[in-house]
């Protein structure tokens, strides 16, 4: 790994102090120079109206995976303040890795004045925190995201990197590991570590969901991967625990961020009915019994965060508008879960819902043929069985 | 205003299967569509050049084969179109992708704007353009709907978790699109037929300065070591029990099967 | 013998089939229920430049061959009948004016139907004039330098809707259909007005309005061919709508087929899918026996107007044939599908109620079978 200057091009205009987050760039007789606290972060490389600067990444094969260690856990804050979902649930699929393979759980947090976020990280398993503060990090912006990671994980070298694969996540982890030449896997939903050679084994599904695939970076580190949300458990909250926090001190200039995020806007219409992307769809029949009685569906259908479907029995009944009936003449869907409850299974509800990855049907007669198609099936009154899976739910969540 | 759109030849998802013996993905007889994505892609810079001028060049990597989705970005309105084919560029990653891909765009100058679609439907990783962007050491924006382009800087609509926002950045740019940004034409007959004349040059690997080591297998940091088909288990399972030991249960295999 | 089509019609056979598939299949229902004439798929049509194939390059075409112009109809057939009807009803404006039109009608007439930004339809049904074409009542006289035409067609295809009509009108009834004559008359002409849209079985959003010609003033250079040859000019489309005919029947028969095939192994009786039962499977087989039949004979009769050849024989047998296998693979698909092929659920139910019109327009079975019979004892006079 190395960061150097051709001389021959440097004009010494300065545009790389201004970009360098880490100030480790002077000007000494016109030209550029790095002190000791470049990091080699790289981000003075496309700054460089020359093209005068080169950073210069081991390749596969010409890496000493030896030198690497600790699993790291990028950062993401909701809009509120707290510590993202993803974050936690990273905290926790990490701390396990992380013991197989004897090492430590580092946590690095960008923003501004997210200081208490870091003592809160302990509590959720981090042995170390990164915390960089600085007023241009408290909106996510690729660019200084990146110079400032690519600047820790040069300088420390952890073994494995994982981000959330949300819309930061996969903007900013590609971003880091094209310029530090490391390989990523996308969108993990299950990973695993051999203690023997240290490998993080990343599963994840590609083709639309068609195919899954195990993924290894054999040669490059850090390992980086970005999971998918609400796929790993969330970390246990340990009272008292705390992490080692090491302040990074940043310097940022605006002026040389690319991009200004103008304006922010929250989406109204996210809670529209959207049966086709739900996840998770909850369905009621006529079994309900009365058109009163979706208040059921609804409720265990906003426990589980679903959308609510239906069997045309109850839209032609009135009980529903249509635009929730699943079938024939209704909405394909293919959710992750899929609860029916009190529906018959006729061919054409089946024919709009059979491929969704997981079935659960709840009837009480034991002969419905939707039972054909169940993954998981409970014979009984849903208005029984229902209120107690609601309860069963809120009550493994809240452990 | 020069647009460069980067697209990928995909097959049609949703009919792809793996072969259970063994364990690979098959791929004959599967159709093969322009990325979705990148259609968007398509439209927004053909609509880019026709309020401002300048023209649409499409790249794409790819075997011999992808020249049929090339005709149908030029039926769509592309200028020009340009296939990369190397035997030494297969099995590339999305860092040897993208590697290869700002190879080529160095090689064809002169551009405002580079676009690409959000993500590829078959390795779905999104992550090639943000490696584009990188490279070439540029902004990115990812998962736009909507653009404007005013002076030097172009102004971005993304959609992101349950909000919008509106980004600015200095052009040269990498952008990438999200199906809700347009309407992707359908090309009339006449464009598809004049498509099919058009020259398609061909690039190979040494002809864009493409270090051979940084590119194919040998420049992918990451290796697929095994394919294998999402367990649908459909032997059904009945749970027995008064309702409420049901519902635990029941609880208890959703949670391990991570869908609660 | 060579069945393949070439590298272009492939191309854009694939790009029209992709448009039913998407666009003009999933609302052939709603189009039909509408009871609206489908603007929007006949926009649609337009902007992929459909209405252009047989249209020569000159006048704004593709300059394609009848084959090309049958195998795109038979396409939209299968996705949105109403909407194949449209493209077929317009042809009929299209090819009398390419045949016979002066360079002028054509330089004037033909670019904006090619672009379909004009839909064109093609009058010659009368309440007295059916299969009897020749007894056409509508008069025409020269008046100046215009035709003064009075009378009124019935059940015209695209009527009120089109803005270009080529329509037949006597100019001396005396002479019987050598009186005849064809006119090219544009929307808002004096004294071209509209009467009733019929109200049919099937087809509910194709119009079939009144066209009604009082005192309708069309000038002399809108004479299409020459006085006295309006026969031969009705004639010459029809032998041409009969291809387009036989083929839109081909298409609806095959989207009928594709239900039922598809039916047939989703709907389980007896626990097994019916389409295990021999019953089954013999009607799929005898369905897809008949319609290959009707298509090669469409596609046998556009070759040979190709050609240049004499089709007027085998359109005649193509479109009787067709037209006949279109009711009973229909039938058979409402009959494979059970009481849901009844219900307005399923689709079939229509395609029975559609398939009948086949058999009667631009002549019908009968004619049909005249039209074949006088020709088969003409050519085989024994002397
Ligand atoms: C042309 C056509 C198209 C159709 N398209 C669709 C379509 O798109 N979508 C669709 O859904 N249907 C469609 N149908 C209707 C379909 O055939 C069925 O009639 C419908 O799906 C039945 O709805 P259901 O299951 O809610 O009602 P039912 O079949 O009446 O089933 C009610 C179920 O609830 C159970 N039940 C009753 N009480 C309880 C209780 N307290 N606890 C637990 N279980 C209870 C019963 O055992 C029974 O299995 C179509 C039908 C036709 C003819
Ligand atoms: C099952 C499977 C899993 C994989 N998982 C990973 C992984 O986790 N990490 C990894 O690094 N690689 C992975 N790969 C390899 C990866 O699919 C290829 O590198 C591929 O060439 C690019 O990635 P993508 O399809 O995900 O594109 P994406 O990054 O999702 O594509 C986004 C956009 O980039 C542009 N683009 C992408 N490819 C091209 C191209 N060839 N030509 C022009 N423009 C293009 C298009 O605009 C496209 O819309 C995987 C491959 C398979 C088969
Ligand atoms: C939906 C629709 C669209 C149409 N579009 C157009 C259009 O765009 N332009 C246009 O000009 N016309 C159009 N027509 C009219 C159509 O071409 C005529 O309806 C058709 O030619 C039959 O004429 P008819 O209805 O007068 O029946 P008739 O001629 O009255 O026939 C009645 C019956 O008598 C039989 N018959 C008649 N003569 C003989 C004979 N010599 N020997 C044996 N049997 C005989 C017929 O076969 C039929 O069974 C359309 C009709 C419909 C329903």
């Amino acid at each position: 790994m190395a960061i150097y200057i051709e001389e021959e091009k440097c004009t010494g205009c300065g545009l790389c102090v201004a970009s360098c987050p880490y100030g480790a760039i002077e000007i000494v007789e016109s030209k550029a120079r790095f002190t000791d606290d470049c990091t080699m972060c790289g981000a003075c490389v496309s700054a460089c109206p020359q093209g005068a600067i080169v950073l210069e990444m081991p390749r596969k094969g010409e890496v000493d995976t030896s030198q690497y260690r600790d699993l790291w856990v990028v950062a993401e804050t909701t809009p509120e303040g707290d510590l993202a979902g993803v974050t936690i649930e990273l905290l926790g699929e990490g701390r396990k890795l992380a013991d197989e393979l004897d090492a430590q759980v580092a946590l690095v947090l960008m923003g501004d004045e997210v200081g208490e976020l870091a003592e809160k990280a302990g509590g959720f398993g981090a042995d170390t925190v990164y915390l960089v503060s600085h007023p241009s990090l408290k909106q996510y912006r690729t660019g200084p995201y990146a110079d400032v990671l690519c600047g820790l994980i040069n300088k420390h070298k952890p073994e494995i990197v994982l981000f959330g694969a949300t819309s930061m996540g996969r903007d900013l982890a590609p971003r880091v590991a094209a310029r530090i030449k490391a390989g990523l896997t996308a969108d993990c939903t299950e990973l695993s570590v051999d203690p023997e050679t240290r490998l993080l084994h990343q599963t994840r599904p590609a083709f639309g969901g068609n195919i899954m695939a195990t993924i290894l970076c054999e040669y490059t580190r850090p390992q980086m991967a970005t999971v998918r949300p609400r796929v790993m458990d969330r970390a246990q909250w340990q009272e008292g625990r705390e992490a080692d926090i090491v302040e990074v001190p940043v310097d940022i200039d605006e002026r040389s961020v690319a991009t200004k995020i103008v304006e922010v806007i929250a989406d109204e219409g996210a809670g529209a009915v959207n049966l086709q992307d739900a996840e998770i769809i909850v369905s009621g029949g006529r079994g309900l019994g009365a058109p009163e009685h979706f208040a059921l569906i609804q409720e265990l259908a906003d426990t589980l965060g679903a959308t609510v479907g239906a069997s045309r029995a109850t839209v032609d009944a009135g009980w529903i508008p249509a635009y929730h009936q699943v079938g024939q003449t209704g909405k394909t869907v293919k959710p992750k879960l899929y609860i029916a409850c009190g529906i018959s299974g006729a061919v054409q509800h089946l024919a709009g819902m059979s491929s969704s990855d997981c079935i659960v049907a709840i009837n009480k007669d034991p002969d419905a043929p939707i039972f054909k198609v169940a993954h998981y099936g409970i014979v009984g009154d849903l208005f029984e069985v229902v209120p107690e899976l609601i309860s069963a739910i809120n009550e493994r969540r809240g452990q | 205003m020069n647009v460069i759109v980067c697209m990928k030849q995909v097959p049609d998802t949703s009919e792809v299967r793996i072969d259970p013996e063994t364990n690979t993905i098959v791929r004959e007889g599967v159709p093969s569509i322009i990325n979705p994505f990148d259609e968007n892609a398509i439209e927004a810079a053909v609509q880019l050049v026709e309020e401002h001028g300048g023209k649409v060049t499409v790249i794409t990597m790819g075997p011999p084969q992808a020249e049929q989705a090339l005709r149908e970005a030029l039926a769509m309105g592309a200028d020009e179109a340009i296939l990369l084919s190397d035997r030494a560029l297969a099995a590339s990653d999305t860092l040897a992708t993208s590697y290869v891909l700002s190879c080529a765009i160095r090689r064809i100058g002169d551009y405002d704007l580079i676009l690409c679609g959000k993500q590829a439907f078959d390795g779905d990783t999104a992550q090639v353009p943000p490696g584009i962007a990188e490279q070439l050491g540029l902004p990115q924006i990812t998962y736009v709907i909507g653009l404007e382009v005013v002076g030097d800087k172009v102004r971005a609509r993304r959609l992101l978790e349950g909000r919008y926002e509106v980004v600015e950045a200095r052009m040269p740019a990498v952008l990438t699109a999200d199906k809700h940004m347009n309407e992707p034409r359908r090309p009339g007959l006449k464009s598809v037929l004049a498509a099919k004349k058009k020259e398609i040059p061909v690039w190979d690997a040494a002809g864009c300065d493409i270090q051979v080591s940084s590119c194919g297998l040998e420049g992918s940091p990451t290796r697929v070591i095994r394919t294998f088909a999402p367990s649908h288990e459909h032997e059904g399972e009945m749970i027995e029990g008064d309702p409420r030991d049901a519902a635990c249960q029941l609880v208890e295999k959703l949670a391990a099967a991570k869908l609660v | 013998m060579d069945f393949a089509f070439t590298e272009d019609q492939e191309l854009i056979f694939e790009a029209v089939r992709e448009l039913c598939d998407e666009e003009l299949k999933p609302k052939a229902d709603e189009v039909d229920r509408a009871g609206e004439y489908p603007w929007d798929s006949v926009r649609q049509i337009a902007e992929m430049d459909l209405f252009g194939i047989p249209v020569p390059e000159e006048y704004g075409g593709l300059g394609m061959d009848v084959l090309t112009w049958a195998v795109v109809g038979e396409l939209l057939s299968t996705g949105c009948t109403t909407t194949g009807a449209v493209y077929g009803a317009h042809m009929l404006a299209v090819y009398p004016i390419l045949e016979f039109g002066t360079d002028e009608q054509k330089e004037k007439y033909l670019p904006p139907l090619a672009t379909g930004e004009k839909i064109g339809a093609f009058g010659l049904t009368e309440p007295g004039a059916g299969s009897d074409a020749g007894a056409v009542s509508t008069r025409a006289e020269l008046v100046g330098d215009h035709y003064v035409l009075n009378g009124t067609k019935i059940f015209i295809s695209n009527g009120g809707d089109a803005e270009t009509y080529v329509v037949i009108a006597n100019l001396h009834p005396e002479k019987g259909t050598r009186g005849l004559c064809a006119f090219i008359l544009e929307k808002g002409m004096e004294g071209f007005s509209f009467g009733k849209n019929e109200e049919k079985m099937a087809f509910h959003s194709l119009s079939n309005r009144e066209l009604v010609f009082e005192d309708a003033q069309v000038p002399k250079e809108n004479l299409l061919h020459r006085e006295g040859r309006g026969f031969r000019v009705a004639m010459t489309t029809l032998a041409l709508g009969r291809i387009g005919m036989a083929i839109g029947a081909v298409g609806l028969a095959q989207a009928a087929f594709d239900a039922a095939i598809e039916y047939s192994q989703v709907r389980e009786q007896f626990g097994q899918k019916i389409s295990e039962f021999e019953a089954i499977q013999f009607m799929l087989a005898d369905m897809a026996t008949e319609i290959e039949m009707a298509r090669l004979m469409s596609y046998k009769a556009a070759w040979l107007k190709d050609q240049g050849g004499d089709f007027e024989k085998t359109a005649a047998m193509a479109k009787v044939y067709a037209s006949e296998m279109c009711s009973r693979v229909t039938s058979k698909a409402v009959q494979i599908h059970g009481g849901y092929g009844y219900t307005t659920d399923y689709p079939v139910e229509r395609y029975m109620r559609e398939a009948k019109l086949f058999e009667i327009v631009e002549g019908t079975s009968e004619i049909q079978r005249l039209v074949i019979a006088n020709r088969l004892l003409r050519e085989n006079r024994l002397s």
